[in-house]
């Protein structure tokens, strides 16, 4: 026991006399989860629109003037001609162009059909749609208008046949602000990075340095040696946790509606399956550069990409969501944005909690077998 | 001077022909990630999990309901029968939407009312709501719109709309997002590979002390540099090459532009990206910390802060400066022009200033800390 006690104070020690290392494993996540945290949004608000207006009547003004004041379109630039159009799309300088035609108005006044024609630079699918959206809605309330008042005018007040209007009620996030789903999203993201890379380059580090070999023909047991290098691991990770809690509470101001202390302890949870998996790189890797490459590529970008933080999980081939199911960031991610944006708790969540124990548990204890078969 | 750059680099091709597993990580991997995550990664939103809770239980719900579930963008998962159901559904995420009909739905429709149809969305992922959002109003509006139409041609009247939208999405008309990512991906593939394993290589030799004997040697520290450099400029090309292959092999993205202006963005682009990595090994003394600043520099801005995924223009302002730290940022545009678009130079000469400027700005900034960590 005094051993291990001595050990970690060894290890706790030498971060402490890094200062760059000091700095980074506490900064870092700090500043990362600030900026990214702000800069993480997919608020479609800004959508550059360009004005190819052939009528230039005070109807077609009074539609363009739609545009305007929905607040959702920068009207960029007006075009005078067709090539005009093309160059300003290619150069992707404008994400739609409205064309209105030269009749615009007589077709109106005549209640006749004017066709408009919306061109899109659709490289990002996802913004053209969201973009499309928000014409079609415009261009509806500007006809429904129109219709309204050439029944006016004709006299008639009831409606021709029943219709049909949907009445949307968005749960949890009225407004649908991307950034209240996203920075948990980024927190589980920057939990992982930092500390799967100190587990896995703390070892491989002594190993590489040579000081490994000291340890081994020391009467220290493997197992306190593995402890000795687990639990100021936990102790670092659990800091950073606390750290990066406290960022997203209080300087995103995002509220935790269930229980924070459920959430706490299944972040350890995490951490403790992701210190599994840094000690299971350093048992495969012979150099620092190897550990860091395997460590980026098998292990931070699968997690990344495949956890669902930023790709919907359901979007995927049913292949790559067989996939998903080993990905301990996926779990954390469901949890920790259900506690925090729903507010449910365990008896939502137990199957996720029970997972994510089972696979730190599996991590940890392989990882360590592993670890102390190498060093015989 | 040559001969001695030349020595170099063929020393560090020769250390880095013996590390066959750092040579199966570089060269493996990124075509594996790119295969899988080009197959997860995408936006697109189909298959809608919804509930139905039908209260009117008519020949117009189900018929709605048969016209929701007949597209590929709605499943239906449940019929349910009260209220408290609703929460439940959403709370666990077994349902993104639910749709719930009022009681006197076709009694309405019948005489000539308004009918409003609720939909509930799961709005934790802001993004996805809004999407669901615009399929619901677009399905109901157009079945009210048939629902019309059959009644006027019953009395033999025509139906009136004042405008009629006509959306055409330029370059990619299926509003896929794939197409839009897979740029993105391939950017931080690149700039992982050339920002770590150029800085860990240099700090390698500072940590082993290798470097001593280099400083005495007659080598300058730019030779130094350089050699060492060159053997990752041809391996990042090559695994630029493999990348842009793969996409072609496995989603079917033909370069539209120019491929030697392709080269040339992607020479720029790996000019920036060593340069930050030379510059992050100037300012480290271990592996461990060269990887997390790489990490740091490199890993999440590239994919968070480089308008991979979030569109930048809807960042803070501050944000949007500090955008500029990830020479991914605008490779992603260039690569996005010249794959998608097809575009000329014209639509991306300044991305290529930026990135000039980049390297050098680096390359300034590791000589003046070189220098002065060896005057002390």
């Amino acid at each position: 026991m005094k051993t291990i006690f001595q050990f970690i104070i060894k290890e706790l020690l030498q971060v402490k006399r890094d200062k760059k290392m000091l700095v980074v494993i506490f900064m870092a996540p700090i500043l990362q989860l600030i900026f990214l945290g702000y800069a993480a949004n997919m608020d479609v608000n800004i959508i550059h629109t360009t004005i190819y207006d052939q009528d230039k009547t005070s109807t077609s003004r009074d539609f363009v003037k739609r545009f305007e004041q929905s607040g959702h379109f920068k009207l960029d630039y007006y075009a005078d001609n067709y090539d005009e159009v093309t160059d300003l799309l290619n150069e992707g300088k404008t994400l739609v162009a409205i064309v209105i035609p030269k009749d615009f108005e007589k077709k109106i006044n005549r209640r006749e059909t004017a066709p408009l024609q919306t061109l899109f630079e659709g490289s990002d699918g996802n913004k053209a749609s969201i973009a499309l959206g928000y014409i079609q809605g415009i261009a509806t309330k500007f006809s429904q208008g129109i219709v309204a008042e050439t029944k006016d005018k004709l006299g008639m007040k009831i409606s021709l046949s029943g219709s049909l209007i949907p009445e949307v009620r968005v749960w949890y996030n009225p407004e649908m602000k991307t950034r209240n789903y996203m920075v948990p999203g980024i927190l589980g993201l920057i939990l992982m990075i930092s500390t799967i890379s100190l587990m896995s380059m703390a070892v491989v580090r002594e190993r590489e340095i040579g000081t490994l070999e000291q340890l081994i023909v020391t009467p220290i047991k493997n197992y306190q040696l593995i402890l000795g290098k687990l639990i100021p691991f936990t102790l670092i990770g659990f800091v950073v946790l606390i750290i990066v809690m406290v960022i997203m509470t209080q300087w995103f101001g995002i509220v935790v509606r269930g229980n924070k202390l459920f959430l706490l302890f299944t972040a350890l949870l995490f951490v403790l399956s992701n210190l599994g998996i840094g000690l299971f790189i350093s048992t495969v890797s012979k150099t620092q550069q190897q550990a860091m490459m395997a460590s980026v590529f098998a292990i931070m970008m699968p997690m990344i990409y495949l956890s669902g933080f930023a790709f919907p999980i359901e979007n995927m081939p049913q292949v790559v969501q067989y996939i998903t199911y080993i990905i301990p960031l996926k779990y954390f991610i469901i949890i920790i944005r259900g506690i925090v944006l729903k507010g449910i708790g365990f008896s939502s969540l137990w199957l996720e909690t029970l997972i994510l124990f089972g696979m730190g548990a599996t991590l940890l204890i392989f990882s360590s077998l592993r670890f102390s078969k190498k060093i015989e | 001077m040559f001969n001695r750059i030349f020595a170099i680099a063929k020393k560090e091709m020769r250390q880095l022909k013996r590390d066959t597993r750092m040579l199966f990580i570089v060269f493996f991997f990124p075509v594996v990630l790119l295969a899988i995550f080009g197959y997860a990664i995408n936006f697109d939103v189909h298959h809608i999990k919804i509930a139905v809770y039908d209260q009117d239980r008519s020949e117009y719900t189900r018929d709605y309901v048969s016209g929701l579930i007949s597209s590929e963008y709605f499943d239906l998962i449940t019929y349910i029968d009260n209220d408290d159901q609703i929460k439940k559904l959403l709370d666990e995420k077994i349902v993104q939407a639910v749709v719930v009909f009022p009681k006197d739905m076709s009694r309405k429709l019948l005489s000539k009312q308004e009918v409003k149809i609720q939909f509930l969305v799961d709005g934790v992922d802001g993004t996805s709501a809004n999407v669901i959002q615009n399929y619901v109003n677009a399905a109901t509006y157009s079945y009210s719109l048939q629902l019309t139409k059959e009644y006027l041609a019953v009395t033999g009247k025509k139906i009136y709309v004042p405008v009629d939208l006509q959306p055409r999405f330029w370059f990619n008309p299926d509003l896929q997002s794939t197409r839009f990512l897979i740029p993105g991906l391939m950017g931080m593939i690149l700039i992982i590979t050339a920002v770590i394993s150029i800085s860990l290589s240099i700090v390698r030799e500072k940590e082993r002390g290798t470097i001593e004997q280099i400083n005495v040697s007659p080598l300058s520290s730019i030779e130094f540099i350089l050699g060492k450099t060159i053997p990752y400029i041809v391996i990042s090309l090559i695994n630029a090459t493999i990348v842009l292959l793969a996409g072609y092999i496995l989603f079917d993205i033909v370069i539209k532009g120019n491929i030697l202006l392709l080269l040339f963005g992607t020479f720029a682009f790996l000019f920036a990206a060593l340069s930050l990595g030379i510059f992050i090994s100037t300012i480290s003394d271990s592996q461990q910390v060269a990887f997390q600043a790489a990490n740091v520099t490199s890993l999440l801005p590239s994919l968070i802060l480089s308008g991979f995924i979030f569109p930048i223009e809807s960042m803070p302002v501050a944000i949007q400066i500090l955008t500029n730290i990830t020479p991914a940022k605008f490779y992603i545009v260039i690569l996005r022009a010249i794959l998608l678009r097809g575009a000329g130079i014209s639509a991306f000469w300044d991305q290529l200033i930026y990135l000039g400027v980049f390297g050098l700005v680096f390359i300034a900034l590791a000589t003046a800390v070189d220098k002065k960590s060896k005057n002390k």
